[in-house]
């Protein structure tokens, strides 16, 4: 067993576990922080996608002990005041989820296209949200979403 | 209905705050349980083997391994699952003597987590003997392929050969024939939350609870009860609030609720069991892979006579419950949007060594319109028709509904024509035909595909026992079914604050919106003043063999149940509140939220006001009405009715339809196919939330859209899977995802209170199609007709390079 110290959403965790326990389980089992989903645990279907240390990874394809020290985001994390984030906001707007399942990694993912592309054009959105798999929405309220998020994130900032 | 205030609102999710900030309550996230076991499913790497013999030690050997079952616990202590045919053969949910397909469960490792069950699963030592092998229908039905079961005698799971009207004599009088081949693939909508279940036995109550995503249909809990040797009240089924995903896909769990629900009763520890996507690829479910000949007779105006369809329907090692609905779901609605009055089906259910099939989104009418609308455009082309022209003239007019087909189907209602003219303007189809034209003439591979289809929604539980001989079914002891019901229960608590309770199992559908929305117009609120809760539980909702959601069945069916019990709760209101105001029940009415007379003078009582004086002082009751404020109601369709002795069945109860225009550009020196234009219009009745209903056709659009172009569960010719990763198995992402113009045209269903049908499965059965025609006839010029999916660029690569040296050939010998 070893000791994994981290921060996620800006609280500092501490726990132990094995050295061959994914990032992911760690999140959800040890953590409690179940909004971070696993969908296909080889790194392809991006329902994990989470920010590690500011960008987003995905915590399926991680160790756990590979984020000792690491500063971590998940979607429990996006609330500011007990308010919606803009993003969710938007998603919630343009009827960006239907199931919900992979919406936390699309979430993450969004926000990391949105970082660093702040006004991207549709094309750049669907590229960008195109590393995570939605079998629900056919991705049109998702990139309705993004598009509609843009500025507001971008003049918020 | 008071007044439509809500309904036909793009009201937006109430599920949506919660899901959007990780506070969904899925399978794998909330342990119902204290000191919950996990389990790895053992499975077989062969396609076809005897097992001959298992060795746990090594595995029970290992630290944190509570105990294993193998598939000899299996033929012990439970029993087969019933099929949907009467050939002899025994699926239990796990392999017993022995393996039919690559990935089936043969053993199940339960330890303290899942990290040590997965180390255990590698140390279980199964002994095989192998067997030959085959995967494809076609070759599986000679005498010499090998066979599955052997109790059965041959890989034919079952036949039926349906007739309509006088199919023999259409073709006879036909002034053309076509005929074609045609295969569809093996493929499932593989939602992003795979299969999980969570199982506990109390000996002492000799309860036996299980958590899981499974979506209905609740046939499937007395099936599996019966698995287990329980009764029925002592098998508790509960689904979470939310599930991550499904198209029909979960309705093929229920085996898996036997195994691990097994693996708690044998080992007396709660087991937790989460499919992983390798297990999901491998195992879970899909539509079948079919190879259908098709035949139509047509007069030379274009006037259709006749079909018949000849299928073989491939359901993998076993057959399945609901299988064989792959071929018979549809029945009712076999001939589409058409008029045609004669009809052949031979079906065959063929088993080979592959995983197993079930419902899929669209479930078999992705097969069915990607041959019937493939047939329709080959007729335009024979008689030299535009391929509109040739649809117009077989429609099914406005004036001819309720419209029984020759199979049986009472398509409730719709304006068929006008649908496919909104679709054909609002794809500018002549402008698109010039415009291919001009495209043509530079070389350019450009196409239009129309396909039209007949959504059906809300499955008659019927429909099943087409399946069966007529012979059979006449046989006294035979007990005929028929139904599609759903419940719903309104309360209005102490403080007039409104609950409704519902029994089904929304996977993204928006349920608590859509009946938020319905009560508050019912009863004169605000959509958020209304709790939606939905999670059923088979110990407390009231729910029947029917229940469930699938088959686009909660638009039509939900929600009616939803809309009769606010009715009868809004009758018993206005009953309380004529007593209280000494006044006769006729000269009032509810309005507003509140029972007030219909002369508009005197006092009102609103809900609130009635609801405290209801439950604080039963005295205030009129005599004889039953205390408390709360309502259910069971809303069934009287139009399912089981199979007739000509087979004949009204497979659905409520029927909504689709046109659809696409137009694509294939590349000629890499064969991508380039959406350029796709409109789909749909008539689903009354829409009840514009943004979900529009939520649904892109997904199920995106959904078809996979299954013609990328998705494919593939075997080799040895039987082994190859497509086990997302990596192998491709899903179309966001860049692969077209622009959809959606129109609604509207026509209520006389037989819902609200006139809602379904919209579910939607575009998923006509993509297929669509593209195929538009590619088929991008590709005209060259001669190649779609008649395979997916149509793969490399397939189609091959085709064209193939085309364009037979082409250079003739010219050079010209």
């Amino acid at each position: 067993m070893v000791t994994v110290r981290l921060k996620v959403n800006g609280v500092a965790h501490e726990g132990r576990c094995e050295p061959r326990k994914l990032l992911v389980d760690f999140i959800r089992e040890d953590l409690g922080l179940t909004g971070t989903h696993v969908g296909c645990e080889h790194g392809i279907c991006g329902a994990c996608t989470i920010m590690f240390n500011g960008e987003a990874a995905r915590s399926c394809i991680m160790l756990a002990v590979q984020a000792d020290g690491a500063e971590l985001g998940t979607v429990e994390g996006l609330m500011r005041d007990g308010k919606l984030h803009p993003l969710q906001e938007a998603f919630r707007e343009h009827h960006g989820l239907q199931c919900g399942f992979c919406t936390p990694g699309m979430l993450i993912t969004a926000l990391d296209l949105l970082r660093t592309n702040p006004s991207p054009s549709d094309r750049e959105i669907r590229e960008g949200i195109s590393a995570v798999l939605c079998r629900c929405t056919g991705y049109q309220g998702i990139v309705n979403a993004v598009r509609a998020a843009a500025p507001i994130l971008a003049s918020g900032r | 209905m008071s007044e439509a205030r809500w309904i036909g609102k793009s009201v937006k999710r109430v599920e949506d705050a919660r899901l959007l900030t990780g506070r969904g309550t899925y399978i794998d996230d909330h342990p119902p349980v204290a000191n919950v076991c996990h389990a790895a499913i053992v499975r077989s790497p062969l396609p076809h083997a005897a097992i001959r013999g298992y060795d746990l030690s090594a595995a029970l050997a290992l630290e944190g391994v509570v105990g294993a079952i193998t598939g000899a616990d299996v033929a012990r202590h439970t029993k087969p699952f019933s099929v949907g045919v009467t050939a002899p053969i025994h699926y239990y949910c796990a392999a017993t003597d022995r393996v039919r397909f690559v990935g089936e469960p043969v053993a199940v490792v339960v330890a303290k987590n899942r990290y040590v069950a997965e180390d255990a699963a590698d140390l279980v030592r199964v002994d095989y003997g192998p067997l030959p092998v085959v995967v494809d229908p076609e070759r599986a039905l000679d005498t010499t392929a090998p066979v599955l079961h052997e109790a059965v005698g041959s890989n034919l799971a079952g036949n039926r050969r349906l007739v309509y009207g006088e199919p023999d004599r259409a073709f006879r009088e036909a002034d053309v024939v076509l005929t074609e081949r045609f295969s569809f693939p093996k493929y499932g909508s593989t939602p992003i939350e795979t299969y999980g279940v969570i199982a506990r036995w109390d000996p002492i109550d000799g309860v036996c609870t299980v958590w899981s995503n499974f979506m209905g249909p609740f046939i499937m809990h007395p099936l599996t009860a019966r698995v287990l040797g329980l009764a029925e009240n002592k098998l508790r089924f509960i689904v979470p609030t939310d599930i991550g995903g499904s198209f029909g896909i979960k309705s093929s769990i229920y085996p898996y609720i036997a195994l691990i629900a097994l693996a708690a009763m044998r080992l007396s520890v709660p087991v937790k069991w989460i499919e992983d996507r390798r297990e999901h690829l491998l195992a879970s479910s899909s539509g079948t892979d079919r190879v259908a000949y098709r035949e139509l007779a047509a007069r030379k105006d274009g006037t259709i006579l006749g079909m018949r369809f000849k299928w073989l329907d491939n359901v993998g090692g076993y057959i399945r419950s609901p299988e064989p609905g792959c071929s018979f779901r549809p029945t009712g609605n076999f001939v589409g949007p058409y008029r045609f009055q004669h009809l052949e089906v031979d079906a065959s259910v063929v088993m080979t060594n592959k995983s197993l099939t079930g419902p899929n989104r669209g479930y078999a009418c992705g097969h069915l319109y990607f041959e019937t609308e493939g047939m329709m455009d080959r007729l335009a082309d024979r008689l030299g028709l535009d391929p509109a022209e040739v649809r117009r003239k077989n429609l099914v007019q406005p004036d001819q509904f309720p419209y029984r087909t020759p199979s049986g189907g009472l398509y409730d209602s719709g304006d068929y024509p006008a649908v496919l003219e909104r679709a054909l303007q609002l794809a500018r189809y002549d402008e698109l035909r010039r415009e291919q034209a001009k495209a043509r003439a530079t070389g350019r591979y450009v196409g239009i595909g129309l396909a039209l289809a007949v959504d059906p929604s809300v499955s008659n539980m019927g429909y099943v026992a087409t399946a069966l001989d007529p012979q059979f079914r006449a046989k006294p002891e035979y007990l005929p079914k028929s139904g599609a019901v759903d419940a719903a229960t309104i309360k209005i608590d102490p403080l007039g604050r409104v609950i409704a309770i519902l029994g089904t199992t929304p996977q993204g559908q928006g349920h608590q919106t859509v009946v938020s929305q319905i009560v508050a117009d019912e009863l004169g609120l605000a959509p958020q003043d209304v709790t939606v809760v939905d999670e059923m539980d088979t110990f407390t909702r009231v729910w029947s063999i029917s229940s469930g959601t699938y088959s686009s069945r909660f638009g039509s069916v939900g929600t009616s149940a939803v809309a009769l019990a606010a009715r009868k709760l809004k009758a018993k209101l206005v009953e309380y509140g004529a007593h209280l105001m000494e006044l006769p029940v006729a000269s009032l009415e509810f309005r507003d939220g509140a029972v007030r007379p219909r002369s508009g003078k005197g006092p009102s009582y609103s809900i609130k006001d009635l609801a405290g004086r209801a439950h604080w002082n039963t005295e205030s009751l009129p005599e004889g009405m039953e205390p408390a404020l709360q309502a259910t109601a069971v809303f069934g369709f009287t139009v399912a009715k089981a199979v007739d002795a000509q087979d004949r069945v009204n497979s659905s109860n409520t029927y909504g339809f689709i046109a659809e225009v696409m137009a694509v550009e294939v590349d000629p020196e890499t064969a991508a196919i380039q959406i350029l234009r796709y409109v789909t219009v749909h008539d689903a009745g009354t829409i009840i939330n514009p943004m979900i209903a529009e939520g649904q056709i892109y997904g199920g659009a995106l959904h078809g859209l996979g299954g013609a172009l990328y998705e494919e569960l593939a075997y080799d010719e040895h039987g082994q899977f190859l497509t086990g990763t997302f990596m192998d198995y491709l899903v179309p992402t966001a860049s692969e995802a077209p622009q959809i113009d959606i129109a609604h045209i509207v026509s209520p269903s006389p037989l819902t209170p609200l006139g809602s049908k379904g919209l579910g499965e939607s575009s998923s059965m006509t993509v297929p199609a669509v593209i195929a025609n538009a590619v088929s006839d991008a590709l005209a010029p060259l001669g190649i007709w779609i008649n395979e999916l997916p149509m793969t660029p490399s397939k189609l690569w091959t085709a064209m390079a193939r085309a364009c040296r037979s082409h250079a050939k003739s010219e050079g010998q010209r």
